[in-house]
């Protein structure tokens, strides 16, 4: 950082100048803050600021007993909020060596991959925005909006559900879930189906994003990219596959792996993501099993004995990873957490590398990245 | 030239989707020049509103006995309350042998998370279906008990609300259950 600076102040060549981009800036999907050196309309160099965000997380959970951290998880990426309550709770889970009990992983299950599907709806949407189509965004937003009315009917809560539990569920699903779910899906289909028709191939958007910063597989893998931005390079990785968690191993579904990496690939990456997903839902709900949700600690304090342990799973930025130590008492002693926004922010440099400024806002864009996670 | 007009087919087709009726709903500005006066979204059964505290009908005081445990609990640290002898016990009304004496919940910092709702032993705490309470002053939403046991038995009476204990023991207990209901007053 500091070499860029030293070479490149405002005024040192004329002929580059220094734009900042951000923190208020509405490309940007959240407060982050680039600043791009560019000549012309070429983008010399960027150098990323965060930490706007920053509300000390993984601190906070330092202070809190076990059930309290799950809130602060829901707080990370708060667009898949059920996927980060459900690592945690598997970190504590694994930790205790607690058995979960079929019904709750199942509803898990289902919940997770719905907001999988809302986050990347969303993606659709901010996506369509980033590059100046307007129409699917109106129609992402309404498909995201009735997966979090289901929400709200299942957890109380549109956004912070704080609902799983360490061993369980908070309650079970209310008795017209699984008709309500399948109706949903139904609805979700012809959504995205919809948005795809309107965005997908259309002309111009293709110009925009086709050959915009591609990356090969090797440097996506030297970069740490994780999740679809991974993928979109070419590298068959889903933790979901490789190291099958939960019940992840009893549905079938493939894992959609791009071409040339580059933007377009990202983008539609996602979009078959959500099919994918769909699948998912409609297999769990086919073999959803009766049985208690609850947890079998009951209300009792969790005291996990001490020792350390490390869990992944794979959220709709990427691999999310928790590594928790326990000191036996009933707070954590430490938990770090491993963001994927963060991690595949790390790939910012390289793509941005000679690009056009217009071309700046689809590639954060297509990279999806959320702040709350990038700066816990 | 193809793909040009393939594009505007598709276009239009999204266009006749989308005359159909809107999904948004203005709020708060109701009525228009049709005189239709929209309402909020309905929330539903499960909405986590902000916290209230329940009002007891049959002995006419508050479930709440200020045992604390919500107040150890939450993970804002956002209440606190005070205890106090229960007159209505000494009259032998009551079987609450303590009682609230002040309650305060800060609800700018509450973050609706529930957990109080789950700790509590005595049913005295309830997630309402309140959510529009903001004001334009700091401190304008702490509440205190008054407030509190105002907003709660505002959602005891719109919902029919009956302590989930009893109601648990009249799911598993039948009708035997279901008149001890009646007879009501348990701490
Ligand atoms: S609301 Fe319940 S848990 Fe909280 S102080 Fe009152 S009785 Fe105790
Ligand atoms: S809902 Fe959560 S934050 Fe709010 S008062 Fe209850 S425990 Fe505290």
């Amino acid at each position: 950082m500091t070499q860029i600076s030293e070479n490149r102040t405002p005024d040192a060549e004329p002929v580059e100048m220094l734009l900042n981009m951000g923190p208020q800036h509405p490309s940007t999907h959240g407060v982050f803050r680039m600043v791009l050196w560019v000549d012309g309309e070429k983008v010399v160099d960027v150098e990323p600021h965060i930490g706007y965000l920053h509300r000390g997380s993984e601190k906070l959970c330092e202070g809190e007993q076990y059930h309290q951290v799950i809130t602060l998880f829901d707080r990370l990426d708060y667009l898949a909020n059920f996927n980060n309550e459900q690592v945690y709770c598997r970190a504590v889970e694994k930790l205790m060596g607690l058995e979960v009990s079929e019904r709750s992983e199942y509803i898990r299950v289902i919940l997770c991959e719905l907001n999988r599907i809302a986050s990347h709806m969303l993606f659709l949407a901010t996506m369509g925005l980033d590059a100046g189509a307007m129409t699917p965004s109106m129609i992402c937003f309404r498909g995201r909006e009735r997966i979090q009315a289901l929400f709200e009917s299942v957890s109380g809560a549109r956004m912070m559900h704080n609902y799983f539990r360490i061993g369980g569920l908070k309650e079970d699903v209310p008795d017209d879930f699984v008709p309500q779910v399948r109706d949903l899906l139904k609805l979700i289909k012809e959504d995205t189906d919809e948005s795809d028709r309107l965005l997908s191939f259309n002309e111009i958007f293709l110009a925009r994003l086709k050959n915009i910063a591609a990356i090969s597989a090797e440097d996506a893998i030297d970069f740490g990219l994780t999740g679809p931005c991974l993928r979109a390079s070419g590298v068959d990785y889903d933790v979901r596959k490789a190291a099958p968690y939960s019940v992840y191993d009893r549905f079938d579904f493939d894992i959609p792996v791009g071409l040339d990496g580059d933007c377009w690939d990202r983008y539609y990456l996602r979009v078959q993501e959500i099919y994918q997903s769909v699948r998912i839902v409609e297999q769990a709900l086919d073999q959803l099993p009766d049985g208690e949700v609850a947890s079998s600690l009951g209300r009792r304090l969790i005291r996990p004995p001490a020792g350390e342990v490390y869990v992944r799973a794979e959220n709709p930025r990427g691999e999310i990873g928790v590594y928790l130590i326990s000191d036996g008492s009933d707070r954590p002693y430490r938990i770090k957490v491993r963001p994927p926004s963060f991690c595949n922010l790390s790939a910012l440099k390289l793509m941005m590398k000679d690009c056009w400024i217009a071309d700046a806002v689809v590639i954060l864009g297509a990279l999806d990245i959320v702040l709350g996670e990038v700066d816990r | 030239m193809f793909n040009c007009l393939k594009g505007m087919l598709v276009t239009l087709v999204s266009t006749m989707h989308g005359l159909r009726q809107p999904v948004t709903r203005q709020y708060p500005d109701s009525g228009n020049l049709l005189g239709h006066h929209p309402e909020p979204t309905p929330v539903k059964d499960r909405f986590m509103g902000f916290p209230a505290l329940t009002w007891d009908e049959d002995v006419q005081e508050p479930f709440c006995t200020s045992c604390m445990v919500c107040i150890r609990q939450c993970p804002t640290q956002c209440m606190s309350s005070v205890m106090k002898d229960n007159p209505l016990h000494e009259e032998g009304k009551s079987s609450r042998r303590k009682i609230v004496d002040s309650f305060e919940i800060n609800l700018n910092r509450c973050i609706l998370c529930g957990i109080c709702v789950e700790v509590c032993n005595f049913d005295a705490i309830v997630m309402t279906h309140e959510h529009e309470m903001s004001d334009f002053s700091r401190n304008a939403i702490r509440v205190d008990l008054p407030i509190l046991l105002e907003n709660g038995l505002k959602f005891q009476k719109e919902t029919g609300w009956i302590p989930p204990t009893q109601r648990a023991k009249v799911q598993k207990g039948g009708d035997a259950a279901a008149e001890t209901t009646a007879a009501g007053t348990e701490t």
